[in-house]
């Protein structure tokens, strides 16, 4: 049995905190189209100053990985240490390379 | 009446546009129809105390009495508030909340565009920063006509009562006061009249691409600029003015 969904559709909502740097997954929203979905994260997730752009997708186009899968998917790297770049000399002076 | 006189009135009447427009505004603060928008229209309201904050605190800087932003904002009697009635609407259904909204920010937009280029600069520093603000409540507004209006029969017919309950009260924004003339003469407010042909033209824009009928009804009410209310008023006084006036000068 189902009820009738009177929410709008739901979209993902990016932030980029500063310019060059890349966006970070703040939440979702509700919202009928793009315009209104903009506008909502705009007021729900940037008004304490937190971004200076955003992107919203819709949820229906976000492909997720299957929990079931996670062994296949993510155990087989948790033993290849030699992956990490720990064995770097960092330069001197350099914060990150 | 000397400059001073008139710019403190001036500021009196944005700041408590400012003032009234967001006390309504928070009225929907849990009543949205739906999360989203229930934040939207509080950030609006929030946009607003700011900017009456900001032209309450001049205005009490100009009047030189040693008064606060919050003294003005608390401790006046009704006949002393100068907002447009259109502010002290109840807040209505959400149709006519949007309407209310779309009316005053068009206003908005065309005034404080003009008067980023005020020849006082704290308005014009005012003026700066409100303008932003004014552009998204603008857009907000407008965009919630196409969806109401363009939506269903049902959500049509809200927006179009809305708008014929509310045009009445649109005439006031366009008024001119002696004070107003006269900073306008010195380049440091603007003539409302001169606005009101492109008001007229961008709300006509939005509600015929909305479906809406434009009201051909002439007749305006006016009153509030003369310190004259409607009996909304008194009800918006009486419980924003509560705590300062049961316990007077108390603070956090």
């Amino acid at each position: 049995m189902s009820t009738t969904d009177t929410q709008l559709d739901l979209w993902e909502v990016f932030i980029q905190s500063r310019p060059g740097s890349h966006y970070t997954h703040a939440g979702s929203v509700h919202a009928s189209d793009n315009q209104m979905a903009l506008q909502n994260a705009r007021d729900i997730y940037t008004r304490r100053n937190e971004g200076t752009s955003i992107w919203v997708v819709p949820a229906k186009y976000v492909t997720a990985s299957n929990p079931e899968d996670a062994g296949m998917f993510f155990d087989p790297s948790n033993d290849k240490m030699y992956r990490h770049p720990t064995f770097y000399k960092m330069p001197e002076g350099a914060k990150q390379i | 009446m000397t400059q001073q006189e008139a710019l403190y009135k001036y500021l009196l009447r944005l700041g408590d546009n400012a003032l009234i427009q967001s006390y309504r505004l928070s009225e929907w603060c849990s009543r949205g129809p739906i999360l989203e928008e229930d934040l939207a229209l509080t950030n609006i309201a929030l946009d607003y105390i700011g900017r009456a904050q900001n032209l309450l605190q001049y205005a009490a800087a100009i009047e030189g009495k040693g008064h606060s932003a919050d003294h003005l904002a608390y401790r006046r009697a009704e006949h002393q508030y100068y907002n447009n009635l259109i502010t002290e609407m109840p807040r209505g259904d959400f149709a006519y909340t949007i309407v209310k909204q779309l009316f005053i920010s068009t206003f908005e937009f065309l005034l404080y565009t003009e008067l980023c280029h005020s020849k006082d600069e704290a308005i014009a520093g005012i003026a700066g920063k409100a303008i932003k603000e004014v552009r998204y409540h603008w857009t907000h507004s407008r965009d919630w006509c196409y969806r109401l209006g363009k939506g269903t029969a049902f959500s049509n017919d809200k927006l179009q009562q809305a708008v014929n309950d509310l045009w009445m009260y649109t005439g006031e924004q366009f008024e001119m006061g002696a004070e107003e003339e006269m900073l306008s003469a010195e380049g440091i407010a603007f003539d409302n009249k001169a606005l009101q042909s492109k008001w007229l033209e961008m709300v006509s824009t939005v509600l015929t691409a909305s479906n809406i009928q434009i009201p051909t009804e002439s007749y305006m009410q006016t009153g509030g600029r003369k310190g004259v209310h409607t009996e909304n008023m008194g009800h918006i006084l009486a419980e924003m003015q509560y705590l300062q006036r049961a316990y007077p000068d108390a603070t956090w």
